[in-house]
């Protein structure tokens, strides 16, 4: 009766479907990523390159300034989303009348497309009748531009995305508050201990796990964001907010260089797998050594 | 004692401060795309203003009627629907088998599906377009600009977070219900339809939901695999970008339509949508 037959069964078309759209790909740009490979070249088919596209990726300096880009992105907006996501949980965990109105509105841009999200804000920034620039002008005497300053661009996308995720940050970050256990807290009180010593020593630590997995996840988000980016500002003025997604969709696939985008995609896939790994390990050495 | 209190009730008016000043920033962004989708062009170069005073209805009435547009939307109704379904169904055979059988292996298949996640969905949009035009085609039929073609895509992000939901849903069905209706004399399948899933129906309901809400939200394969057939909705929202003299309105109206669901599917899921994002890492 407990045949594993039935088991492997029942997983069997999941593996098949996760095989076919989701490894296959993964296979199959490992594989290309070894060819020249032009669409529009004269020669067609694909030649055998060897690692030659992958040594012409780390002398392209559009390529490199995006990966920089990206991660500073990725530093600024999840750094201030944790900082503010930590805060406005702390202020969640008491039960108080209205919270769960107030915590309905604040979820809604969670579940807004990116790409809606993107409209949205380009409908706030649009010169000539957008809220932001309108007033901006008329309070601070500011001259907003989007198309026009790459520093108000790059901003702007780090506040869209605040906007968007520091909900979820502080959705998760208050699931893993309400879940701590009291009493460590309350005797550490009893013991005299203030507030701040409270905070550090004991609910950052007892916090660590959820605290890496929100840290995770926003950042292979963060590193791999496009839509709302495209929507907003299609990654100028220049290349100020291009970022790596961005850059390899305006990039590499109008111009059908196949073996050169696969070996950037997979590049990038890697960078992100190694960037979350080493945060990953970072912080829970951190972890370990405050407790 | 005076002081104590009177401390309390600065904390009162500083907390809901803070929790009106953080409604309010939420709220005006997606308030001021009603407020453009309901102006006229005339209207909206004039000073801007936050009050909805008339409703100009071109702006909705103009794509509604557009047989492309209508197209989009029909697309995206039924690409996300089907893969919701899909991957309900996967998810509770699935974890049926994983929470019921001790199969080798199988935890690592569904950690490394985690990292198909991680990966920059742009760096799979040129594998996929040449596997879906090249690979995937049975005579001249190919699987680019299908709907089966994105309802399969799909399942990429959203397997892998139902089936971590629903696992931790199912380990806490305990086993002896099943047994028990073994020694009645049911089969595996009786169990599963007629035992198990009726007591994980929550569950799979708010599997549904979010699997419906990430479908429908999805762009940038719907926008690199499609070209006429099976364009969605958020596809239809991004064309606008590129079309000189942006209707705006249109626009806003367009893309108030396609954030409309998720916001109404919203009001059922808001309390496992944490899980939901986490892929059931952090539960509420």
């Amino acid at each position: 009766m407990r045949s594993n037959r039935m088991g492997w069964g029942l997983l069997t078309p999941t593996l098949v479907i996760l095989a076919l759209v989701g490894f296959l790909p993964f296979i199959y740009v490992l594989y290309v990523g070894f060819f020249n490979w032009n669409a529009f070249s004269n020669q067609l088919g694909m030649q055998w390159a060897g690692v030659n596209n992958y040594r012409r990726l780390v002398f392209d300096g559009d390529f490199l300034d995006s990966l920089w880009r990206t991660g500073l992105f990725a530093f600024v907006s999840v750094g201030a989303e944790l900082a503010l996501g930590f805060l406005l949980a702390q202020t969640l965990v008491k039960s108080f009348p209205g919270r769960t109105i107030f915590r309905t509105i604040y979820v809604l841009p969670l579940v807004m497309a990116p790409i809606a999200v993107g409209a949205t804000w380009r409908l706030l920034t649009i010169p000539g009748f957008g809220p932001i620039p309108y007033y901006l002008d008329k309070w601070f005497g500011i001259d907003f531009r989007l198309a026009t300053y790459a520093d108000q661009a790059f901003a702007t996308v780090i506040l869209m995305d605040i906007w968007h995720w520091t909900p979820f940050v502080t959705l998760t970050l208050l699931a893993g508050l309400t879940a701590l256990p009291k009493e460590p807290l309350e005797q550490a009180q009893v013991d005299g201990a203030n507030r701040w010593q409270v905070f550090r020593h004991l609910t950052i630590p007892m916090m660590m796990p959820v605290l890496l997995t929100v840290i995770f996840i926003r950042l292979m988000d963060a590193l791999r964001i496009v839509d709302e980016v495209f929507m907003l500002t299609s990654g100028g003025p220049g290349t100020a907010t291009q970022f790596i997604g961005i850059h390899i969709y305006r990039v590499v696939v109008p111009k059908t260089d196949f073996g050169y985008g696969s070996a950037m995609s997979l590049l990038v896939l890697y960078f992100t797998i190694v960037l979350c790994w080493l945060l990953f390990i970072a912080l829970s050495q951190v972890g370990k050594q405050r407790e | 004692m005076k002081t104590s209190s009177f401390r309390k009730v600065l904390g009162w008016i500083g907390l809901y401060g803070l929790w009106i000043f953080m409604s309010l920033v939420t709220i005006l962004p997606i308030y001021w795309m009603i407020v453009v989708s309901a102006r006229s062009r005339v209207e909206l170069f004039d000073r801007p203003t936050l009050l909805i005073k008339s409703f100009y209805a071109p702006n909705y009435i103009g794509p509604l009627t557009d047989p492309v547009f209508q197209r989009y939307l029909v697309n995206s109704i039924v690409i996300a629907t089907s893969n919701a379904l899909l991957v309900t169904i996967l998810a509770l055979l699935a974890t049926y088998a994983l929470s019921r059988w001790r199969l080798p292996g199988s935890e690592n298949i569904f950690f490394w599906t985690i990292t198909q996640r991680m990966a920059p969905p742009a760096a799979f949009v040129l594998p996929l377009f040449l596997i879906f035009t090249r690979i995937f085609k049975i005579g001249n039929w190919t699987m680019f600009d299908t709907h089966i073609g994105l309802i399969l895509l799909y399942c990429v992000f959203n397997l892998p977070f139902a089936v971590w939901l629903m696992k931790g849903i199912m380990d806490g069905i305990p086993i002896e219900l099943d047994e028990a209706a073994f020694v009645d004399g049911a089969t595996r399948w009786t169990v599963l339809i007629r035992v198990v899933a009726p007591l994980v129906a929550p569950g799979l309901a708010i599997t549904f939901i979010l699997s419906w809400i990430f479908a429908w939200n999805e762009y940038l394969f719907a926008a690199n695999l499609t070209s006429v057939e099976a364009r969605t909705i958020t596809t239809g929202l991004a064309e606008f970008v590129s079309v000189t003299g942006t209707n705006w309105g249109e626009m806003a109206a367009v893309a108030t339509v396609a954030i409309l669901p998720a916001l109404i599917f919203l009001v059922f899921v808001q309390r496992y949508i944490v899980t939901g994002l986490t892929f059931g890492a952090v539960k509420e």
